[in-house]
C-alpha cells in the first residue's frame, strides 16, 4: 500500500530577551545550576510575575514576520501539572487567546520553489527548569536556571507531507528568527525545540490517521531521521493490519528509533484558567506599526531581490539568504566590485568550506569581502587562472595580504604574452617528437586526449602561470603546422 | 498616661504623643510586648513575637523622633497577619506546610509600613492559608475571642482582630478574600477596612485567591484605618494588578461632614434571613448617620444570593493552582522518607495541609477539570460580572451601600466546624464585595448579649474615602468603637 505522511510541527522558540519573561533573572545559557533563578522563578510564596515587555515585542515581531494577525487582546493562562522542575505547579502560558493568530509562512525549498505552511498560532509562555538525573546517584538534581525563560510556541496546521518540507520549514524559521533578532535559534542549546505530530493515511485519502507526537527533537538532521523512522514504524503497523496508538514518543538518535514516552489516553488534564496575577496584553495599531517600522529586510524579500537585482539563480539565492551574515557578506563582495555569480560561487564554495573546516563564523572570516572582490576582479580580467586563484585564496586565508600583493610576491601572474607562450609551446613540441608523431597519426577524438599531455607539459614548464586558454589555441595551431 | 490608657489609645493619639515625645516608642513597644506576653497564652492570637527586632526598630524610631523626623507611623507598634512575608522572620500562613518557612523578602505592605516608621511586634494567627471564618483551621491552634474566650474571633484574620481588641497592638494588618477583615472586625468589635482590589500591592502576601485577595488595616477607629491605608497603598511595579492611581492622604481628607450622603440599603441584605437583633443594631447605627445628614435609600442587588456559590467556585479554583507550589520539593513541609516522587507529593501535601485547605483544593481542582470548566468556573466568572454590574447599577443611585458585616455575633467553638456550608454563610454579606472588587469597611455598631456587632459600609471602587468618612462620623457620634472586652474575666 502507498502511504502519505501528514505532519504538523510545534516549535518552542527561546526568545533572546535579556531577562526572563516574568522576573529580572538573566537568561544566559550554561551558567552554574540555580544561579539564575530568583524568588519569582523559584515560585516562592507571595511572589508575583511581572511581564517582560521585550518578550511581547519579540512575539509581535515574529507575527509580523510571517504576516500573521496579532491578537489585540491576548491573555495568560495557568497550565496546571505537577513536576519537580515546574516550581509553581503550573506553567504560565496562553491557551485561550494567543498573541499571534493565524498566518502563512512561505518556506523556500532547495529547488527554488516555495511551500506555503499555515501557522495556526504562536503564544508566549515560560519555560520550565531541568531535572538532572545523572549528576547524583539515587537522587535527581533540579536546575531552575531555565525556569521562566520566555518561549514562543509556534504551531502549524498539518500541512507537511515530507521530512524534506519539515526540515526546510525549520531552517526557514531559524533564518527568520535570527533575521528578526528575536532568538539565536540554536537547536543544540535548546533555543529551538521541535515537536512533530505525525500520522499516515492512504495516498489520495482526505481523512486523517491517528497521530503520534515526537517530542523535543534537537537538530535538523534528527528531525529528518526521526520522521523517516516514525514513518517506517507506522507504515509497518498499518500494513500488518494494526492500529496506531495516540501517544507521545521520544526519538533515540543512537538507535535511530522512536520510543513511547507516555500514552495520551491517560493524558494530563491541565485545567487551564486565566492567570489572575497578570493583566491581559492589549496591543493597538500604533504599537504594531511602531514595531513594523523596525523590521529588517526579511529572508523572503531578500531572496527575491537577490534573484532580480543580481541575476542569481533561485538555488544560489536560497543558499545565500538564510544566514543574514552570509547574505551581508555577499552584498559587500558585490559592492566592492566582485561580480555577483562568481561571488556567490566563492562564498558558497571555497569560503564556506574553509570556514567549516576552521569552525569559524563568517562574521569572523579572516578574508574580507573586499579581498574576495579583488580576487574575483583578477580572475575576470584574466590575470589569474582558476588554479592560480585557488592558490591566492589560500594565501588570503593565511593572511598574506591582498590579491595583488600575493600575485606580486609569489609571481603568480598568469602568462598571457603570446610571444612567451609560443616559445614554450615550440620547446615542448621539439622535446617530444614521439608524442607529436602519435598525435598526428590519431583520429580527432584521440587527438583531443593527446593534446592534454602537451598542455600539461607547458603548464608545468610555466609553473602553472600560462594562460591555459591561450596555450590550447597556440598548441592546436602549432601541431597542425607539423603535419 | 497609664499602661492601660496607652493600650487602649488609638494610633492617632499615640502618634501625637510620640511626636510630642511624651512617650517613647521603646516604652510603647515594651508595654505592648508585655501585654502580648500577658494575654496571648489565653487568646493564641499571635504566632510569632519578635521582641528584639521590635525594640531595635523602636529605638531607631526614637532616634528619628528626637531629631524631629517622622513618617506616617514612626514609632507606632503593629502586628502583621502571618500571611505577609517578613524578611528573616518566620511566616507560617497558619499552616504546618510553612511552619518553618523564613522568607528572604518583605511583602510590599510590610516594607511600606516599615518605611513609614512602624514597629513590627510579631505575626498574628490566622486560618490556614486564610481559608476559614472562625480561625479554627490554624495549624497553630484556634484563636479565642477576647470578648468571650469560648467563642471564635472570626476569620481568617481572627488573630489580628483578637490581638487588636485585646490591646496587643494599636494597629494590625489583615487580608480579605471573602470577608476575612470585615467579619472578624465585626466579631471582635474593631474597625476593619478591605480596600478596593488593586489599591494595595499583593506582592509578598501568600496567595489564596489572587483575583480576590486584598490587604487592609484593622484598628480601633476609622481615623486610624485612614492613616494605615495611606501608608499601605499605591501602585507597585511588582504587582501587575496594583492600580496606577494617585493615593490621597486619607487621613488629611477625612471629614465628619456627610450632609447629603445617599446610603443604599439592599433589600436582599435586610430580608427575613437577618436576625432581629443584628437588624436592630445596624438600623440604629444607620439612623445615627441619617441624623447626621445622610439619606437612606432602598436598593436592590438582585444577584446577591449567587455570591456564595460563585465565590466557592472561583476562590478554590485559584487556590488549587496557588497552593500547587507546596509540593515538598523546594521549601516548606516535606514528609519523611518519601518512597518516590508520587509519595513525596501525596504525603507532603496530605500531612502539610489541614482539612479545610484540602477540601478547597479538591473543590477547585474539580471546578477546573475537563468537562466541568464551562459548567463551574466559566459560569462562575459570568455570574461574577453580573454581581459586579448589580453594584454598578446601585451606585448610580447611591454613594455607598450599608448592611450587616456578618449574620450574627461570635459563635462558640466547634458549632460550625463540622458543617462547611454554615461556616461559608458567615461571609454572606461580605463575599460579593470581593467578587466586585469594591472597598468595604466594618465598624462597631454596639453589642448583642455583650458581644460586638458590625455595620458594613461598601464604597464605589477606589472611593475608600467616603466609607471612612461615614465611619468616622458614626464614631464621632457614638462610643461603640471605644468598648473594650474585659480581659480580667478571661480564662485560659
Amino acid at each position: 500500500m502507498s502511504w502519505e505522511m501528514v505532519m504538523g510541527l510545534e516549535v518552542h522558540l527561546q526568545l533572546a530577551t535579556q531577562s526572563k519573561i516574568f522576573s529580572g533573572s538573566a537568561t544566559t545559557f550554561g551558567a552554574e545550576p540555580n544561579v539564575q533563578a530568583d524568588a519569582v522563578d523559584l515560585g516562592m510564596p507571595g511572589m508575583l510575575p511581572v511581564l517582560n515587555e521585550q518578550a511581547v515585542r519579540f512575539a509581535v515581531k515574529f507575527g509580523l514576520g510571517i504576516g500573521a494577525r496579532i491578537g489585540e487582546r491576548s491573555v495568560f493562562d495557568r497550565k496546571n501539572y505537577f513536576y519537580p522542575d515546574l516550581p509553581k505547579g503550573y506553567q504560565v502560558s496562553q491557551f485561550f487567546s494567543p498573541i499571534v493568530c493565524e498566518g502563512v509562512f512561505d518556506v523556500p525549498m532547495e529547488d527554488g520553489t516555495l511551500c506555503p505552511i499555515r501557522i495556526t498560532r504562536a503564544h508566549l509562555e515560560e519555560d520550565a527548569g531541568k531535572s538532572v538525573h545523572d549528576a547524583f546517584s539515587r537522587e535527581t538534581g533540579i536546575d531552575l536556571n531555565r525556569a521562566g525563560t520566555p518561549l514562543l510556541e509556534i504551531v502549524t496546521e498539518p500541512d507537511f507531507r515530507s521530512a524534506e518540507q519539515a526540515v526546510a520549514y525549520l531552517k526557514a524559521l531559524h533564518s527568520l528568527v535570527t533575521y528578526l533578532g528575536i532568538s539565536d535559534g540554536n537547536m543544540a542549546e535548546g533555543s529551538m525545540r521541535c515537536d512533530i505530530n505525525i500520522s499516515l493515511r492512504e495516498k489520495g485519502s482526505d481523512a486523517l490517521g491517528t497521530r503520534t507526537e515526537i517530542k523535543n527533537v534537537n537538530s535538523f538532521r534528527f528531525v529528518e531521521r526521526a520522521i523517516h523512522s516514525e514513518y517506517e514504524r507506522q507504515a509497518d503497523i498499518l500494513e500488518s493490519g494494526g492500529t496506531i496508538t495516540q501517544e507521545t514518543r521520544l526519538y533515540d538518535a543512537e538507535q535511530n528509533v522512536t520510543r513511547s514516552m507516555r500514552s495520551k489516553e491517560v493524558a494530563n488534564d491541565y485545567r487551564y484558567f486565566p492567570e489572575p496575577d497578570l493583566l491581559p496584553i492589549v496591543i493597538d495599531e500604533d504599537y504594531i506599526e511602531g514595531i513594523r517600522a523596525t523590521l529588517p529586510e526579511l529572508p523572503a524579500t531578500k531572496r527575491e531581490r537577490f534573484i532580480s537585482q543580481y541575476g542569481l539563480t533561485g538555488y544560489d539565492a536560497t543558499l545565500l539568504v538564510p544566514n543574514h551574515s552570509v547574505a551581508d557578506y555577499f552584498e559587500s563582495v558585490v559592492k566592492a566590485g566582485g561580480a555577483a555569480k562568481p561571488a556567490a560561487n566563492w562564498i558558497l564554495g571555497d569560503l564556506s568550506g574553509a570556514l567549516n573546516r576552521a569552525e569559524v563564523d563568517i562574521t569572523a572570516c579572516p578574508i574580507s569581502a573586499e579581498q574576495v572582490a579583488g580576487l574575483i576582479v583578477r580572475i575576470e580580467d584574466g590575470t589569474l587562472s582558476s588554479k592560480l586563484a585557488k592558490q591566492v585564496f589560500d594565501a588570503l586565508w593565511a593572511g598574506e595580504g591582498d590579491t595583488d600583493d600575493i600575485i606580486a610576491a609569489r609571481g603568480l601572474k598568469q602568462v598571457s604574452d603570446s610571444g612567451a607562450l609560443e616559445a614554450m609551446v615550440d620547446e615542448v613540441i621539439a622535446q617530444n617528437p614521439d608524442q607529436v608523431a602519435q598525435y598526428l597519426a590519431a583520429d580527432e577524438t584521440k587527438q583531443k586526449k593527446l593534446s592534454g599531455f602537451f598542455v600539461g607539459q607547458i603548464m608545468k614548464a610555466s609553473k602553472g602561470q600560462a594562460n591555459p586558454q591561450m596555450v590550447n589555441e597556440l598548441l592546436l595551431m602549432k601541431l597542425s603546422d607539423q603535419s | 498616661m497609664t499602661d492601660t490608657a496607652l493600650l487602649n489609645a488609638s494610633v492617632c493619639e499615640l502618634r501625637q504623643q510620640l511626636r510630642d515625645r511624651t512617650v517613647s516608642s521603646e516604652e510603647l513597644t515594651r508595654a505592648y510586648l508585655n501585654n502580648i506576653e500577658r494575654h496571648n497564652p489565653a487568646l493564641n492570637a499571635v504566632i510569632t513575637v519578635c521582641s528584639e527586632h521590635a525594640l531595635e526598630s523602636a529605638r531607631r524610631a526614637d532616634t528619628a523622633l528626637a531629631k524631629g523626623e517622622h513618617g506616617l507611623l514612626t514609632g507606632v507598634p503593629l502586628l502583621h497577619k502571618d500571611i505577609f512575608c517578613t524578611r528573616d522572620i518566620r511566616t507560617t500562613c497558619g499552616s504546618r506546610m510553612l511552619s518553618e518557612f523564613v522568607p528572604a523578602y518583605d511583602a510590599t505592605v510590610v516594607s511600606r509600613m516599615k518605611a513609614e516608621g512602624a514597629v513590627m511586634l510579631g505575626k498574628c494567627n490566622m486560618d490556614e492559608f486564610a481559608m476559614g471564618s472562625s480561625n479554627e483551621t490554624s495549624f497553630f491552634g484556634a484563636v479565642k475571642n477576647p470578648w468571650a474566650t469560648d467563642c471564635v474571633p472570626g476569620g481568617s484574620s481572627g488573630g489580628s482582630a483578637a490581638a487588636l481588641a485585646a490591646g496587643m497592638a494599636p494597629l494590625v494588618t489583615g487580608t480579605d478574600t471573602g470577608g476575612s477583615i470585615r467579619q472578624p472586625a465585626s466579631l471582635c468589635g474593631v474597625t476593619g477596612l478591605k480596600p478596593t482590589y488593586g489599591r494595595v500591592s499583593r506582592l509578598g502576601i501568600i496567595a489564596f485567591a489572587s483575583s480576590l485577595d486584598q490587604a487592609g488595616p484593622l484598628a480601633h477607629t476609622a481615623e486610624d484605618c485612614a492613616i494605615a491605608l495611606t501608608a499601605m497603598s499605591g501602585i507597585d511595579a511588582g504587582d501587575s494588578t496594583s492600580a496606577d492611581l494617585p493615593v490621597p492622604d486619607f487621613h488629611d481628607a477625612l471629614t465628619p461632614d456627610i450632609q447629603g450622603l445617599r446610603i443604599g440599603l439592599p433589600r436582599e441584605y435586610f430580608n427575613d434571613d437577618l436576625s432581629g437583633d443584628v437588624r436592630e443594631r445596624v438600623m440604629t447605627a444607620l439612623s445615627v448617620l441619617e441624623k447626621a445628614g445622610a439619606t437612606l435609600v432602598d436598593i436592590e442587588l438582585p444577584h446577591s444570593h449567587y455570591a456564595i456559590a460563585t465565590y466557592y467556585v472561583i476562590a478554590p479554583a485559584e487556590a488549587s493552582a496557588n497552593l500547587a507550589r507546596y509540593d515538598g520539593v523546594r521549601f516548606g513541609y516535606r514528609c519523611d522518607d518519601p518512597a518516590d516522587l508520587e509519595d513525596l507529593y501525596l504525603r507532603s501535601r496530605s500531612e502539610g495541609f489541614g482539612e479545610e485547605v484540602q477540601r478547597r483544593i479538591l473543590v477547585g481542582t474539580y471546578a477546573l477539570s475537563a468537562g466541568f470548566y464551562d459548567a463551574y468556573f466559566n459560569k462562575a466568572q459570568q455570574v461574577r460580572r453580573v454581581i459586579a454590574e448589580d453594584f454598578q447599577r446601585a451606585f448610580e443611585q447611591v454613594d455607598m451601600i450599608a448592611g450587616p458585616s456578618a449574620p450574627g455575633i461570635a459563635f462558640p467553638f466547634g458549632v460550625k466546624q463540622q458543617d462547611p456550608v454554615s461556616m461559608y454563610m458567615e461571609d454572606i454579606y461580605t463575599l460579593a464585595v470581593n467578587l466586585a472588587g469594591l472597598p468595604g469597611l466594618s465598624t462597631p455598631a454596639g453589642l448583642i448579649d455583650g458581644m460586638p456587632v458590625g455595620l458594613q459600609l461598601i464604597g464605589k471602587a477606589f472611593d475608600e474615602q467616603s466609607i471612612l468618612n461615614a465611619a468616622h462620623r458614626l464614631q464621632a457620634d457614638t462610643d461603640w468603637h471605644t468598648a473594650r472586652p474585659n480581659l480580667g474575666a478571661m480564662t485560659q
